[in-house]
């Protein structure tokens, strides 16, 4: 899962290129690089909220450190 | 029998005073739980509390001093049941048994609603509650916590939901009891430990259907401030039922089920991806017209610049249409004028000489000179004349001159 930016400021982005795209401003050579630009952000989001490789973990503590172990359901409850 | 004055043990008040407080010591040692019905509860300005507990056959008098009664989590108030832990002891002063009070719980569903309301109220007062407090969920979260019991049927269907439609999200669980003794306190700890775990975008605290009893944990204080001190938002899930905890009310959102709070993420998952979809399609318009536009200023500006053999062939045919048109004009100016030359020619034909010879009439001149004849006086006898007639000519000499006036015979 994307760490980097968060979703809300990849559409954010998005958005920004879609209405510069749309003010009819911009010269052949500008307008190609926005579209391409906006295409891959568009597919960069779109693939991880696609993934389907999340992990499921129970926090764990101990000696004041905390753990992450693979929830494996139905375990014991904490003591 | 009455025992004779010299065999008598004489006890002062305080001293049979004194016995009794330690016949009550061996007998109740230094703390004993009573249960009763609160009445004629009075709280003095001291701040001490003084009343009695009774059942269907006794009163007990109690009192429950400030030190104490000031950490009551609830209201007392007469014909509340009631379980209080202290100590008896004598009242020494009244000749008066009483039960001093350290601490009093609520008994029964009666009393522990009005427990309930009386803490909604207080937490509400102090702004739990407030909605100004609450916090908007994230815009996708990405990876979350969820406190619940780790087996169960809560836990189930959340990472149920969860994994079917939205794959992408991480979940870390920190299992507490939801139920029974100690569950409060280990619900508040998961959320303290979730939030100082850090990483997470939502919390989601939840349990699965049950009594109201059996969701109690919920509703106590321990757990209501833990969730309106978490630093991550949270959502609160629990059981199926009608009424709203406590966490539900300091929660930045609540919904009823387990399965409902995994729905808003999902929904959120598909939204996003929809919008994206959406984004995309917008943005190869906006390309499309871009290109488009451009395509047209170009085909304009071609117009509007002509190259030199263009322009030529331009002007070649604008002269051609000149010509032309000069052409048509001079040919009509020719047909007229050529129509009034006739004309002119026949008055010229009617008026010429020649014309009027043809009526008959001659013309004569002399020989000598060419001179045309008008008059007898520029002729003399034996002159050569030569006469012009309309067909031909003669020449003559003349016999005879005949001058004006004279007639002709």
């Amino acid at each position: 899962m994307k760490e980097k930016q968060s979703f809300e400021d990849e559409i954010k982005k998005l958005q920004k290129i879609v209405e510069e795209l749309s003010s009819g401003k911009l010269t052949l050579g500008e307008a190609l690089k926005k579209y391409e630009e906006g295409i891959k952000l568009a597919q960069s989001c779109s693939q991880a909220l696609q993934e389907a490789q999340a992990k499921v973990e129970s926090l764990m503590k101990k000696d004041g450190k905390f753990s992450l172990k693979e929830f494996a359901g139905e375990e014991e409850e904490k003591a | 029998m009455t025992t004779p004055p010299e065999n008598r043990h004489i006890y002062t008040v305080s001293q049979v005073t004194r016995e009794i407080g330690v016949i009550f010591e061996n007998t109740f040692g230094m703390g004993v739980w009573v249960e009763g019905e609160v009445t004629n509860f009075k709280a003095a300005s001291s701040g001490h509390f003084y009343f009695s507990l009774k059942d269907s056959a006794a009163v007990l008098v109690c009192a429950m001093f400030s030190r104490a009664n000031r950490e009551l989590k609830f209201k007392l108030q007469d014909g509340i049941k009631v379980v209080c832990r202290g100590k008896i002891g004598v009242y020494g002063a009244r000749g008066q048994y009483q039960l001093i009070v350290e601490q009093v719980e609520p008994k029964g569903i009666g009393a522990r609603a009005l427990a309930f309301e009386q803490l909604k109220e207080k937490l509400s007062k102090e702004g739990l509650f407030d909605p100004a407090h609450k916090r908007p969920l994230p815009f996708m979260p990405c990876r979350i916590g969820i406190v619940t019991s780790g087996a169960g049927a809560a836990i189930r269907d959340i990472l149920g939901i969860l994994k079917k439609g939205a794959p992408c999200v991480g979940v870390v669980i920190s299992q507490a009891r939801v139920q029974g003794e100690g569950a409060a306190e280990e619900i508040a700890r998961g959320i303290e430990e979730l939030n100082q775990f850090g990483a997470l975008d939502l919390i989601i605290i939840s349990r699965g259907g049950g009594s109201a009893e059996d969701l109690w944990a919920f509703n106590e204080e321990r757990v209501a401030r833990a969730v309106y001190a978490s630093r991550i938002p949270i959502v609160s899930a629990v059981g199926h039922q009608i009424n709203t905890s406590l966490a539900d009310l300091v929660a930045d959102l609540f919904v009823e089920t387990p399965t409902a709070a995994a729905k808003i993420i999902v929904d959120k998952k598909n939204a996003l991806l929809s919008d994206i979809e959406g984004l995309k399609h917008e943005l190869g318009f906006a390309v499309a017209q871009t290109l488009s536009g451009l395509k047209n200023d170009l085909i304009a500006l071609r117009q509007a610049i002509k190259s030199p053999l263009d322009r030529l062939h331009e002007k070649a045919q604008l002269v051609d249409d000149l010509a032309g048109g000069l052409t048509q004009h001079t040919r009509q100016l020719f047909n007229l004028t050529g129509e009034r030359v006739a004309a002119l020619i026949h008055r010229l034909e009617a008026l010429s000489p020649l014309a009027v010879l043809s009526r008959g009439y001659s013309l004569s001149m002399l020989v000598s000179d060419g001179r045309v004849v008008k008059s007898s006086v520029e002729i003399k006898r034996g002159d050569k004349v030569k006469t012009i007639l309309a067909r031909g000519a003669f020449v003559g000499s003349v016999e005879e001159v005949i001058d004006e006036g004279k007639t002709v015979v």
